[in-house]
């Protein structure tokens, strides 16, 4: 035992005290956001048409088999891309599609906002992801990453940078 | 007169507020002593094992990040280790940095949730939960700014790691290694004399060395009884023998000396990165690796020094693209082994605390 | 009989002062309305400052959402807390399972009536007002354990039982506390002990009675380090698990009930009830208050819980000689002066009372450790 009962106890109390007059570094969500990561590996998938090949690579690297590609054989030995579905509510965002693609065709989106009332509104086609309607997150993309704003952290608040 | 009592069967459901996760509990007390414990378990079994025969090399990284969801850094690498053996791959020292860092930041992470849900079940109304949290942040904002998730990460691979830190990363780690010291005191200095902390966990839920030993405890509950064994020092892997660092060591096994290791090995951890941030080469971060690694046929078991014990993937593999078995060692349910011994004769309170020192996560113990 | 009962009545309240309106049936409503007001709106506004402060001293913010900065948080809660079901389980005893709220919260409010919000403004200024509040504010445990015992859950029964036993024993050193306070300022009612707290508080002159009272209190209103009884990562929550609707919404105000019941007494006879320079007397009181009041939410905030062995002893084995080593010594001060003890020896109180809490933690065990089972 403390050979005065009860000094680590006031102890403690004067670090409580000391956090009640500190500020708190709560960010009031929705009014104030926070900027995420340049490589955040947000909830949907971004394809573009004019890279993508149909070579199905992705769909083969996925874990959980939630590309579903149909195509076919078009002039020039080429693949025509007829669907392109990705079940954004079964997909665990790993990102592993991203990595494997050889032509930079597929990327993960930036947005994490996208709650839905029915799952099947979650199933997304190929005009749903194009990448001249959604933002395309850096992950695995450095290119994309140097154009977003940086991330804000924690650690720096508070302080000039 | 004697008054006869008679034992009666508690039944502290999968859904309660301080069980770590989805664990059941059938206590038999007499009274407020606890006479007897069935641990049932098994509420969050996913199959991890059986789907991992179904996927590829790689595809088997994002399972392995649900088993110990609070340290998935961790147990990342110990699958890639594993691999690695397997296959014969070598790793970068660029990417063997990498990995050190990164592994002892998710140490430092997982290891504030472990002290600050022993104190929620102390009964101490989440303040110093609360703070750990903050804590926490800092240092998973860290992980976003790489990785780009906070919690299943999925970014160690077979040959090295998945993608090179961004320029801010170095200047924000050196922020943070300033910051975190200065909290850590600051927990100090709200608990580690608490008299009342002292009075409910001195002495409470010893286990003794023999013990320990036997059912093949590792990390803080088997260093809490007296017994120095680290993997990272005794069959260090990755390039843990250039880094200087101590190894905490309790002396009576109780619930406070596991306490006390978890938040020593904590500063330890800032020791590591710091010295690792100092000494990070240039080079590539991933060696050369085909997409579907085809390993010999074979079998190899790698494991590591994750936050909670000793981590290990057994694989067999065929020569195909999918393992044959892959077995997982559990850190968390070895050290469960022990719980029934530990916990009679106590009262029930104190099961609670008890309880809550081993810091388990319920997604490693069913897998 | 009902005239001799009524010519008491009429002559006691003769002993008020002569400029209250009407005979006593007004003075009775006014103060009813009073003291309802006081009692419910003190509870909303603890309710508010606990989670406020409590937010705030552990890094994030209050509830800020319902109302301006929050402010009716508590009667959003009140709204939902009547929306729900009253469920009754199958196999309770259904007369005690009603009763138990109403036995529990009801002397919780009567304890109101002698405590003075100026100088001789109260319900009834007892001159006994110090024994009545000890005696009524320990009825609500009977609706504790009516609670627990007819739930017929185990937890709720576990709850109960430890309720009463940590209540009962924390009697001692209240009444020990505040038997001390009595023999100073001579008179057991409350209005006389403020009155006696002329040149400085209470607290300055028996600073070991204002601990033992503040920590037995806080154990006697299950306030956290002491709130085992409802500890909700334990045994769910305790007695009162079976409880949902108007009926807990019940408990729960009695809680904080017993909670604003204790920092008054506590701020009238230590810190000086209705004293003060500028502010009318009333707004004194009302500070004093929500002072005290702060530093159980402070205490709340930083100390892990402690189990129901080690709750009695404390109770018994450190509080109780405490309590009854102060009682002796301000005996033997009250002997030495009795015209009233100079003011140097607040000085002596003082170091006394600190020597006595060092002295007496060396020889402080707590005790209780494993059991040995066949």
């Amino acid at each position: 035992m403390a050979n005065i009962l009860g000094r680590g106890i006031l102890k403690g109390m004067v670090v409580t005290f000391t956090n009640l007059i500190r500020p708190s570094p709560t960010t009031q969500y929705p009014e104030q956001k926070l900027t995420v990561s340049r490589r955040i590996r947000g909830t949907e998938l971004v394809w573009s048409k004019v890279k993508c090949t149909g070579c199905a690579t992705c769909a083969r690297t996925c874990p959980q088999g939630v590309i579903h590609i149909v195509t076919h054989k078009g002039e020039n030995n080429m693949y025509n891309v007829d669907t392109f579905e990705v079940d954004s509510g079964y997909c665990i965002h790993c990102g592993l599609c991203v990595e494997a693609c050889p032509y930079d065709a597929i990327y993960l989106g930036y947005t994490y906002e996208r709650g839905k009332y029915r799952r099947k509104e979650l199933i997304m086609s190929k005009e749903d992801m194009a990448i001249e309607k959604r933002p395309a997150s850096g992950y695995y993309h450095p290119d994309i990453a140097k154009q977003l704003p940086e991330q804000e952290l924690l650690v720096y608040r508070g302080k000039k940078k | 007169m004697t008054l006869r009592t008679e034992p009666f069967v508690i039944n502290m459901g999968p859904v309660h507020p301080s069980t770590h996760g989805v664990f059941r509990m059938r206590v038999t007390l007499d009274g407020e002593v606890v006479v007897n414990l069935e641990p049932i378990f098994g509420y969050l079994h996913r199959g991890i094992e059986k789907l991992a025969e179904e996927r590829t090399y790689t595809g088997i990284i994002p399972l392995t990040d649900r088993l110990d969801y609070v340290a998935s850094m961790t147990n990342n690498l110990a699958y890639c280790l594993s691999v690695e053996k397997l296959a014969g791959i070598k790793v970068p020292e660029r990417a063997e940095y990498l990995r050190v860092i990164m592994s002892e930041l998710q140490r430092i992470a997982a290891h504030l949730i472990s002290v600050g849900s022993f104190f929620n079940d102390c009964g101490a109304y989440f303040t110093p939960f609360l703070y750990m949290f903050r804590e926490r942040e800092r240092i998973v904002d860290l992980f976003e700014m790489v990785t780009g998730q906070r919690l299943l990460y999925n970014y160690m691979r077979p040959g090295g790691v998945s993608q090179d830190i961004p320029e801010e990363f170095l200047p924000a780690l050196q922020e943070v290694l300033k910051q975190m010291p200065l909290y850590i005191d600051e927990y100090e200095r709200l608990l580690k004399d608490n008299e009342i902390l002292y009075a409910r966990a001195r002495g409470v839920g010893i286990l003794t060395k023999e013990m320990a030993i036997n059912i093949g405890a590792s990390g803080p509950v088997l260093r809490g009884c007296g017994v120095k064994w680290d993997i990272r020092k005794v069959d260090p892997y990755s390039i843990y023998d250039r880094f200087e660092f101590d190894i905490p060591v309790g002396t009576q096994g109780d619930c406070y000396d596991r306490y006390r290791i978890r938040i020593e090995e904590m500063k330890q951890s800032l020791r590591i990165v710091e010295q690792a941030a100092k000494q990070i080469p240039g080079g590539p971060i991933r060696s050369d690796v085909p997409q579907l690694i085809r390993p010999p046929a074979g079998e190899a078991y790698g494991h590591l020094e994750a936050p909670t014990g000793e981590v290990g993937f057994y694989l067999v593999s065929d020569g195909s693209i999918a393992p044959y078995r892959c077995h997982i060692r559990a850190p968390s349910l070895m050290n469960l082994t022990a719980l029934r011994d530990m916990i009679v004769g106590w009262k029930v309170q104190d099961l609670i605390v008890i309880f809550g020192s081993f810091a388990i996560t319920m997604g490693e113990v069913d897998r | 009989m009902l005239a001799g009962l009524s010519n008491n009545l009429v002559s006691h309240m003769k002993a008020l002062p002569p400029d209250w309106p009407g005979n006593i049936w007004w003075h009775w409503v006014i103060f009813t309305i009073i003291i309802l007001v006081f009692f419910l709106g003190s509870v909303i506004m603890f309710i508010y400052m606990e989670r406020r402060v409590l937010g705030k001293m552990q890094a994030r913010l209050g509830p800020n959402r319902v109302g301006p900065f929050g402010l009716l948080q508590a009667i959003a809660d009140a709204v939902k807390v009547l929306m729900k079901e009253m469920v009754t389980p199958a196999n309770a005893d259904k007369i005690v399972y009603w009763l138990a709220p109403a036995v529990t919260f009801a002397p919780v409010v009567m304890v109101l009536a002698v405590v003075p919000f100026a100088n001789g403004a109260s319900l009834a200024d007892l001159n006994i007002g110090i024994i009545y509040v000890v005696a009524i504010s320990s009825l609500s445990s009977i609706g504790v354990f009516m609670a627990g015992w007819s739930s017929s859950n185990k937890y709720s029964m576990l709850g109960a039982m430890r309720m009463v036993a940590a209540v009962v024993s924390y009697e001692m050193p209240i009444v020990l506390a505040l038997a001390s306070v009595v023999l100073i300022a001579g008179s057991m009612s409350l209005n006389d002990i403020v009155i006696a707290q002329q040149s400085y508080p209470m607290l300055l002159m028996q600073p070991l009675a204002f601990f033992l009272m503040f920590i037995a209190g806080c154990a006697e209103i299950n306030r956290s380090p002491f709130d085992l009884m409802e500890a909700d990562s334990e045994i769910v929550a305790g007695f009162h698990t079976e409880y949902t609707g108007m009926k807990f919404a019940l408990f729960y105000l009695a809680e904080y009930g017993e909670a604003v019941v204790m920092s008054t007494i506590i701020a009238t006879v230590f810190l000086g009830g209705w004293r003060g320079p500028f502010l009318p007397p009333w707004l004194w009181l009302i500070l004093k208050v929500f002072f005290v009041f702060f530093l159980m939410v402070w205490t709340r905030t930083t100390l892990p819980r402690v189990r129901i062995d080690q709750l009695m002893s404390l109770a018994w084995k450190f509080l109780f000689p405490l309590g009854l080593i102060n009682l002796l010594l301000s005996s033997l001060e009250v002997l030495a002066y009795p015209d009233g003890i100079p003011w140097y020896f607040i000085f002596a109180n003082i170091a006394v009372g600190a020597a006595l809490v060092m002295l007496m933690s060396r020889f402080y065990k707590v005790g209780g450790g494993r059991v040995a089972v066949g």
